[in-house]
């Protein structure tokens, strides 16, 4: 089983646009990828995949407090113990938890001295197994303000590797999660190959070589392609030279185009018509998949 | 007043946004950047950094001498930080929240109250730098009207405020918590005093994005007309309209070949949804080539540069006219009509 | 000494599960007897951290003394250590039964450290 991420660093790179582009090349090949957008918080593939959803499961993680108020008493012990100011009182005086700062500690819950913090589970989200003209889409959507779960991620890696063939060859295509905190993390967890997507400009490349650095110390093998290269040539040399240097496979650069906008709009994969940039990802999708052709070491999902 | 800037798309734009506003506000003015994970702003404005300040949370350390593994701390814990292991219990310093639980419940008084290091706080000064051009600073203060003691040199008054986390940790709303304590330090005195504080969030909707704004009194969402970024800006509408405060939307990147939908549906939403359009800033290739050589629009050494000096006094004006202009007057936001500073013509539209 | 195998299921001709903390459940086999018992882990499959250290701590309550497993992160290691269990590691791609008979035989060595 091979299992490429694309990731970026930096939001904004043009990290959904390769990954759709890629998933289209895969296919057409008749690899039949497993997608997956792990970008929980914004993700956008289902924009272009136009996914017929088979199933959908609702995502619970953690607990909010809440106060009981015809058990509550007033002490006031709530307000003393959090830690996370989110404990407050309405016009009435009455204490009221506020959803939005409650970290789900259930300290209060379980030192009310009359029993009166209930500590309901949360609902943070929905998930979702779909058909698309690509292959299985496996994707989900964090309700709004919800904490960026890396929890979530790997459920829905899970849900991609038991979707995907055991054959050696069976791939798994992912849309990674932005920076480089735990729900890139938990992307990046057991992957055969990262792909980044670099911007050639200085943010670009400082995220980049953030989230790089993560690679290494998950021993991932990273292939880089540089988008919108033509924006700062010099820049966009420095990147290849410093992802040769730390021996990173260079997949290739994409100059800035309009095209990408205009299939984002008619809602299609790059690599869908025929236009020079198809051509260079399809050269890309070579590298890539030479660069993935070894077998992930092991397929784990780490507790993080 | 305190502005957060924020989008639900990376990339469109709110560092460079949030960063050219910065650069030519008429008044004192602090720029934070809460984008702790990956904070970008200093690579943009070149501040003279002081010396960082490490944050700390407040974490359990075992005294075994004391404890009597009566494992009450390790039941208390959500985050498994404290675990009963054979005969004793361990902590583990990374996986805490900060709750203070543990600390409540230990009666053999067993837990002393130890740290760990969530990132740091650096405090900088900056100056309008453009490369070369010697004359950048007059050109600026010409475009706005200004005599050059109001926007150059070290009286500017312009400070920075960076938050940045230490590589591997995995929690940034402690740290976000620590700049709003520093905020809070700032905006005691008289309000001349004060400076406008524009802040830069981390991207997406989640945790971090929403402990952000609510640092803030006003919030202004930057949107790309994309499908990806009218998606992407209606999750983060949801999202941070729940806050009840108020939010208005500068547009980037309009005008994109092809996308003349696209900026329609985008004004479509903002008026239906009656969020004041701060701007419709143009896509242009030169900014973006600009950007890409590490260069605010703004500041670069071109004659475009002017241009977008114009574009940011006038998106400068909306928002002092959506927000009243002073401190704790910003109860509701203006509405839509005539507070346009639209891209090339400055026109108003609504 | 009872030793504790990460599993997919619930017998010794399940595979080996290659996650420690997430693991599907645990094989724990008594190795004087040879009895074999199952032990679900399904609650410490969704914690949003921290699983590797609850499932310590559940084999550590079940007075397990050793653990085979494919992959263990830092700190679970580390509390496997805390609780005075050998760790085998890398022994995924295999049935548990494959996993029980290389310890009983004495072909494996324990680990030292965390294999990330």
């Amino acid at each position: 089983m091979r299992e490429i991420v694309v990731i970026s660093g930096k939001g904004g790179t043009g990290k959904t646009t390769v990954c759709a582009a890629l998933a289209a090349l895969a296919s057409r090949e008749g690899r039949n990828p497993v997608l997956c957008d792990l970008d929980v918080d914004v993700p956008d593939l289902h924009i272009i995949f136009d996914p017929h959803v088979q199933q959908e499961h609702p995502f619970v993680s953690g607990n909010t407090a809440v106060i009981n108020e015809n058990v509550c008493t007033q002490c006031g012990r709530c307000l003393e113990l959090c830690q996370f100011g989110a404990v407050g009182q309405n016009g009435n005086g009455q204490f009221i938890i506020d959803a939005l700062d409650c970290e789900g500690c259930g300290v209060c819950h379980k030192l009310c001295p009359t029993g009166a913090i209930e500590f309901p589970q949360r609902h943070c989200g929905t998930w979702y197994l779909s058909q698309t003209r690509f292959g299985s889409f496996v994707h989900a959507q964090l309700d709004p303000g919800q904490e960026n779960s890396g929890r979530l991620v790997s459920l829905l890696k899970q849900q991609a590797r038991q979707l995907a063939p055991t054959a050696e060859d069976s791939l798994i295509l992912c849309d990674g999660s932005p920076g480089i905190g735990c729900p890139v993390i938990s992307s990046l967890s057991g992957a055969t190959l990262a792909v980044a997507v670099v911007e050639p400009t200085p943010s670009g490349r400082h995220d980049f070589e953030r989230v790089a650095d993560l690679c290494r110390h998950f021993r991932i093998p990273v292939s880089v392609i540089i988008n919108k290269a033509d924006l700062n040539n010099d820049e966009a040399r420095a990147i290849e030279e410093y992802a040769v240097r730390q021996g990173y496979t260079l997949a290739g650069c994409l100059p800035f185009s309009p095209l990408v906008t205009e299939a984002m709009i008619r809602g299609e994969a790059l690599t869908e018509r025929d236009s020079p940039l198809a051509s260079e990802l399809e050269k890309i999708w070579g590298r890539i998949c030479a660069a993935a052709d070894k077998p992930a070491r092991r397929a784990n999902i780490n507790s993080l | 007043m305190r502005i957060a800037f924020a989008s639900g798309k990376g990339g469109a734009g709110k560092t460079t946004v949030a960063a050219s506003l910065a650069a030519i506000w008429p008044h004192p003015c602090l720029i934070v950047d809460a984008d702790v994970e990956a904070p970008n702003l200093h690579l943009f404005l070149h501040p003279h950094l002081e010396a960082a300040q490490s944050v700390y949370l407040t974490v359990p350390e075992l005294d075994s001498e004391k404890c009597t593994a009566c494992g009450d701390c390790a039941a208390m814990c959500s985050y498994k930080a404290i675990a009963k292991l054979g005969a004793g219990l361990i902590v583990f310093a990374d996986m805490c929240h900060g709750c203070g639980g543990c600390f409540e419940v230990c009666q053999a008084n067993a837990l002393k109250k130890g740290k760990r290091e969530l990132g740091s706080l650096q405090w900088g000064s900056w100056s309008l730098k453009m490369g070369a051009d010697q004359n950048s600073d007059q050109n600026l203060n010409q475009a706005l009207g200004q005599t050059s003691s109001q926007t150059s040199g070290k009286n500017s008054g312009k400070t920075l405020l960076m938050g940045k986390s230490r590589v591997g940790e995995a929690m940034s709303p402690p740290l976000l918590r620590a700049i709003d304590g520093a905020l809070a330090a700032i905006s005691v005195g008289d309000a001349a005093s004060v400076p406008d504080i524009l802040i830069d969030s981390p991207p997406g909707v989640s945790c971090p994005a929403m402990t952000t704004a609510r640092m803030a009194d006003a919030l202004v969402l930057v949107a790309e007309s994309t499908p990806f970024g009218t998606y992407d800006f209606k999750l983060a509408h949801a999202a941070f309209k729940k806050l009840n405060m108020p939010l208005a939307v500068v547009m980037n990147r309009a005008g994109m070949p092809g996308n003349e939908s696209g900026d329609a549906a985008l004004e479509k939403y903002c008026a239906a949804e009656g969020l004041p359009l701060l701007a419709r800033l143009p896509f242009d290739l030169q900014a973006a080539e600009a950007y890409a050589r590490g260069y605010l629009p703004l500041l670069e050494q071109s004659a475009n540069a002017l241009i977008w000096q114009r574009r940011f006094g006038l998106l400068y004006d909306a928002v002092q006219r959506w927000a009243g202009g002073k401190i704790g007057q910003i109860a509701e936001p203006c509405s839509a009509v005539n507070i346009c500073a639209s891209g090339t013509t400055g026109a108003g539209h609504a | 000494m009872k030793i504790a195998v990460s599993s997919e299921g619930p017998g010794l001709e399940s595979q080996v599960d290659p996650r420690f903390g997430r693991a599907a459940g645990f094989v724990i086999v008594d190795m004087e007897s040879m009895n074999t018992e199952y032990v679900d882990n399904g609650a410490s499959q969704v914690m949003a951290q921290g699983a590797g250290i609850e499932t310590a701590e559940r084999l550590s309550a079940l007075g397990v003394g050793a653990v085979l497993s494919g992959y263990v992160g830092p700190k679970a290691f580390t509390a496997l250590q805390a609780a005075g269990m050998q760790i085998y590691q890398d022994l995924d791609g295999r049935s548990v039964g494959d996993a029980v008979r290389c310890y009983a035989g004495g072909t494996l060595n324990p680990a030292t450290a965390s294999n990330k």
